[in-house]
């Protein structure tokens, strides 16, 4: 054994087989372009310089020894700081299919060092758990066979439109109208809403993007998209402009970008689409916001009204509350008054064992105009990884009990409620937002689906990529740097937003055709579902099929 | 899929015509149940006052027939007709029952002088206890209705046989109104209380076809905690108790039904006369909309008749006659069996926006469109 002092060795010291992605370069196939490297959002590739050994077999003669040649390759360097995130973007660049990185499937040996400097993992992106959903194992099964001539998805007329806000029950809607009394507002939104990502979180160039993406659906398809905002408030020419008809405005505990929005209201062309007061997310539930220093750029620094490139961190609550009775009574009220009571406003928690009493206690309230319930699979752009991974409560069964309790009080169509979290993780986002619907949800909110839908976020639940928090995001989808965000061209984002909304529009109709159902969203059709696990079939209240 | 026959006229008339309509569409249905709803009696051994409330239902055994007895008594009724059937046992094909009974009563004199709403609640909860009260007994005691001028019977089989068994071609029933279900079993048991009529405080309709918003709108019905709002055995039954929300809970005319569980689309809203109120009540009612495939027959208190049908119109059905007698059918063949001598040319076939009329007086046939102008004052 030889001693290696010489050879640098450390506590923390990792090859690359340690690595979760391992980069598989062909130098058959390498041009030496050197696409790969300077696409590198972690820097991770370098060009190396390596010898070769070329043996002599030189039979017939007793000559022995090698001869050496030099060879230029592409390595991965093997520092935490510049570890491959495995977003691939080297081999979309590549002209000639000579580099990809793969999962390494042996060992992850990262998850034992990435708490360097003391700093806890932090990390954007979801929460990194593989296979299939609860969601995705639901089946629509109460098909029409007897006595119905099926519905045609094709060419019948479906109106698969819900509410958001408050709404009345049937006789005090009768005594209001001749009383003259105030008629709680709603819209009629696409029970598929774009979740809440905030300007800052997102590039500029995606925010409009979406924003484009969703004023064409609206505008030219028909289907009444909606978008929220999330914390950090809404470009100062959107909320002057017609769109802002589209964008539900949320307001968190770091009331970033309120400012702009009250100087702004009486300025404003149309009201808002609604309010979204975030008191939880389903992502990092106990956790703000999380607006970290790389992405608080000079526009978003002006827009928040904060000096730029300092951390942003929320406070897990709302300071000026004491507790969510009070910011029923206080915050609802406040913004429901600040629109004249012409907007409808909702909390956003993140789903949890006390939802129930959070909805009791909206119920009571009548300026609530529903209850948004995020769920654990939920992304984020920034977080805590421990957060992420275990701390939080899945979003159907809590969505089921909230809607079995309302239904007991008969308030089932007057608060509505809304699911959000995990929605379309593996793909399926309409048979996903289906299965809630079904379960109780008058709407769902998607946000990953979307980045990954209509920009190509390479983020996967195999931690690929993952990197929304630094600012780096390799496809310029949640950076704040003009060098990435200009990678992301808006028109080819509405475009997408326009394709997806159209195919979820479809998915929804041959879902619910076979059901028999075309006239209204069917909310709580519980009847309509079964799944091949019995105990979440007896936790659901639905039926167990196998 | 289930057949209807509804037969209104000036003249009372036998239920056994509206079973010989039922015998023309018989291929539609399968001899799981058949109901017959009748209103504005005549017998041929009592002058009727129409305003004694009569019970009507199935005693399974003597037992039951005696607490039935015991039970109004002690509720002050007192029993004015009690109608005996001239039972023909040998065309019974399923259970042998003890009793199918049709009587009148007078109210407790407490409610003689009660505002209608106090006597149409004790009515219903009469009749919502007995029905508990058989259903805590092993089912021994069905009871389908308890309001005045309203007869109701249900049985399983086939309704010819049935109308024979109980011998309705003797004339000793007669009716302004007959309404009559044969029922396809679609997905719930074979059950009395399954069969169609459904009656509720006086309203009553049927339905063919399937309620595939059955569930939400069972669970929303259910959250109203209005005690007649339970049961359920059969998919149809939330028609009737939408019918008597709209009626009887929120007070809007029968027009509004159509608005209820067939909203218009919001772009057509858009154009309505009162689309701003009809939106609302879209929002407020969403839950009690149908999808159908549904064409709904009823009849309310006043003998006045309806006809609507699903958003699609996936269900066929007709209205015709003439002058003093109307009938509605599923089937085209119901209504030339009912009233064979009237001008076919002039029956219709409601599309989806309509809801077919037939007011007391019998003289001619409203046909309201949903696009028409709400008649309500408030709407405006």
């Amino acid at each position: 054994m030889v001693p290696i002092r010489s050879i640098p060795i450390e506590p923390g010291s990792l090859s690359y087989p340690d690595l979760p992605w391992v980069i598989q370069h062909r130098e058959d196939r390498c041009t030496l372009c050197g696409q790969c490297t300077s696409v590198c959002p972690k820097e991770c590739l370098y060009l190396a310089y390596r010898r070769q050994r070329m043996p002599n077999l030189e039979v017939l003669s007793k000559k022995r020894g090698s001869e050496y040649r030099t060879f230029v390759g592409i390595r991965q360097r093997t520092d935490m700081k510049r570890s491959c995130i495995g977003c691939g973007m080297c081999a979309m660049v590549c002209p000639n299919e000579a580099i990809t990185p793969v999962p390494n499937t042996v060992e992850n040996r990262t998850l034992f060092f990435n708490n360097q400097k003391g700093e806890a993992y932090k990390r954007g992106g979801r929460r990194n758990t593989t296979g299939p959903t609860l969601l995705d194992r639901i089946m629509f099964d109460r098909i029409s066979m007897l006595t119905d001539p099926a519905l045609d998805a094709g060419r019948h007329e479906f109106t698969v439109s819900t509410t958001i806000g408050r709404i009345l029950s049937p006789e005090e809607y009768l005594k209001r109208k001749v009383n003259g009394g105030w008629i709680p507002p709603t819209r009629e939104v696409f029970p598929f809403i774009i979740g809440s990502m905030s300007f800052g979180a997102l590039s500029p160039n995606m925010w409009l993007g979406l924003l484009q993406g969703v004023a064409y659906c609206n505008e030219v398809l028909d289907i009444p998209v909606v978008m929220c905002t999330g914390e950090g408030g809404c470009p100062p020419w959107v909320l002057r402009s017609p769109y802002l008809k589209y964008i539900i405005l949320q307001i968190a505990s770091g009331y970033f970008g309120w400012d702009e929005i009250i100087r702004a209201i009486p300025d404003m062309q149309c009201y808002p689409a609604a309010i979204e007061i975030k008191y939880g997310q389903g992502a990092k539930p106990g956790d703000g916001g999380l607006l970290m220093w790389y992405k608080v750029s000079k526009l978003i620094a002006r827009l928040r009204g904060v000096p730029e490139g300092v951390d942003l961190p929320s406070p897990p609550v709302h300071q000026t509350l004491y507790s969510i009775e009070e910011s029923v009574m206080k915050m609802i009220q406040t913004l429901s008054m600040a629109f004249n009571h012409k907007v409808p406003v909702y909390p956003k928690i993140s789903a949890s064992t006390s939802a129930k009493s959070v909805l009791n206690n909206l119920v009571r309230n009548p300026y609530a105009g529903g209850l948004l319930i995020d769920g654990i699979d939920g992304g984020t752009g920034a977080a805590y990884s421990v957060s992420m991974d275990a701390t939080g409560h899945p979003v159907a069964s809590n969505v089921r009990e909230c809607y079995l309790d309302l239904a007991a009080q008969g308030m089932q169509n007057e608060v509505p409620i809304y699911a959000a979290g995990g929605v379309g993780k593996n793909g399926n986002v309409a048979q996903n937002g289906m299965a809630l619907v079904m379960l109780g949800a008058s709407a769902v909110h998607i946000g990953k689906y979307i980045m990954q839908s209509t920009a190509g976020c390479l983020g996967n639940e195999q931690n690929r990529c993952n990197v929304c928090n630094v600012g780096i995001c390799p496809k310029g989808i949640t950076s704040q740097n003009p060098k990435l965000y200009r990678r992301l061209d808006p028109d080819s984002v509405a475009e997408r937003v326009a394709e997806t909304y159209m195919a979820i529009r479809t998915e929804v109709k041959k879902i619910m055709a076979p059901l028999g159902r075309s006239q209204s969203l069917p909310i709580g059709m519980s009847d309509a579902i079964g799944i091949n696990d019995k105990d979440a079939a007896e936790r659901l209240q639905i039926k167990y099929v196998c | 899929m289930c057949r209807l026959a509804l037969k209104t006229a000036n003249d009372p008339f036998s239920p056994y015509e509206v079973l010989e309509a039922m015998e023309a569409m018989q291929e539609g249905y399968d001899g799981s149940g058949l109901g017959l709803l009748l209103r504005g009696m005549e017998f041929e051994d009592f002058i009727y006052n129409p305003r004694f409330p009569i019970l009507s239902g199935i005693a399974e055994n003597k037992k039951s027939w005696k607490r039935l007895d015991r039970f109004m008594e002690e509720r002050g009724y007192e029993l004015k007709y009690d109608h005996k059937f001239s039972m023909q046992r040998h065309h019974m094909s399923g259970k042998d029952r003890f009793r199918y009974f049709i009587r009148a009563y007078r109210m407790p004199d407490n409610f003689s002088g009660a505002p209608q709403e106090e006597r149409e609640a004790e009515m219903l909860s009469t009749r919502l206890a007995l029905r508990k009260d058989g259903e805590e007994n092993g089912g021994d005691l069905s009871v389908f209705s308890f309001w005045p001028d309203v007869a109701m019977i249900k049985e399983v089989g086939w309704p010819l046989q049935v109308g024979n068994m109980l011998s309705l071609h003797d004339g000793q029933i007669k009716s302004r109104v007959c309404m009559a279900q044969g029922r396809q079993n679609t997905n719930y048991g074979i059950n009395l209380y399954a069969c169609h009529p459904f009656f509720i405080q006086g309203i009553s309709t049927m339905t063919n076809g399937e309620n595939t918003a059955f569930v939400p709108i069972r669970d929303w019905l259910l959250g109203r905690s209005f005690p007649g709002y339970m049961g359920y055995q059969s998919d149809s039954e939330v028609f009737t108790h939408i019918l008597h929300y709209t009626l009887k809970q929120m007070k809007l005319p029968l027009e509004a039904y159509k608005h209820v569980i067939t909203p218009l689309s919001l772009t057509e809203l858009d154009k309505h006369p009162q689309g701003e109120f009809l939106k609302g009540l879209r929002n407020v009612c969403r839950r009690l909309i149908i999808d159908g495939p549904n064409a709904v027959i009823g009849t309310l208190p006043d003998e006045t008749c309806l006809l609507v049908m699903d958003h699609k119109k996936l269900r066929p059905a007709t209205v015709g006659g003439r002058e003093g007698v109307w009938a509605i059918a599923s089937e085209m063949c119901g209504v030339d069996a009912m009233i064979p001598d009237r001008n076919p040319a002039f029956d219709f076939q409601p599309m989806r926006e309509h809801t077919v009329i037939i007011p007391p007086d019998r003289k001619e046939l409203n046909i309201w469109s949903q696009f028409d102008q709400f008649p309500l004052s408030l709407a405006a």
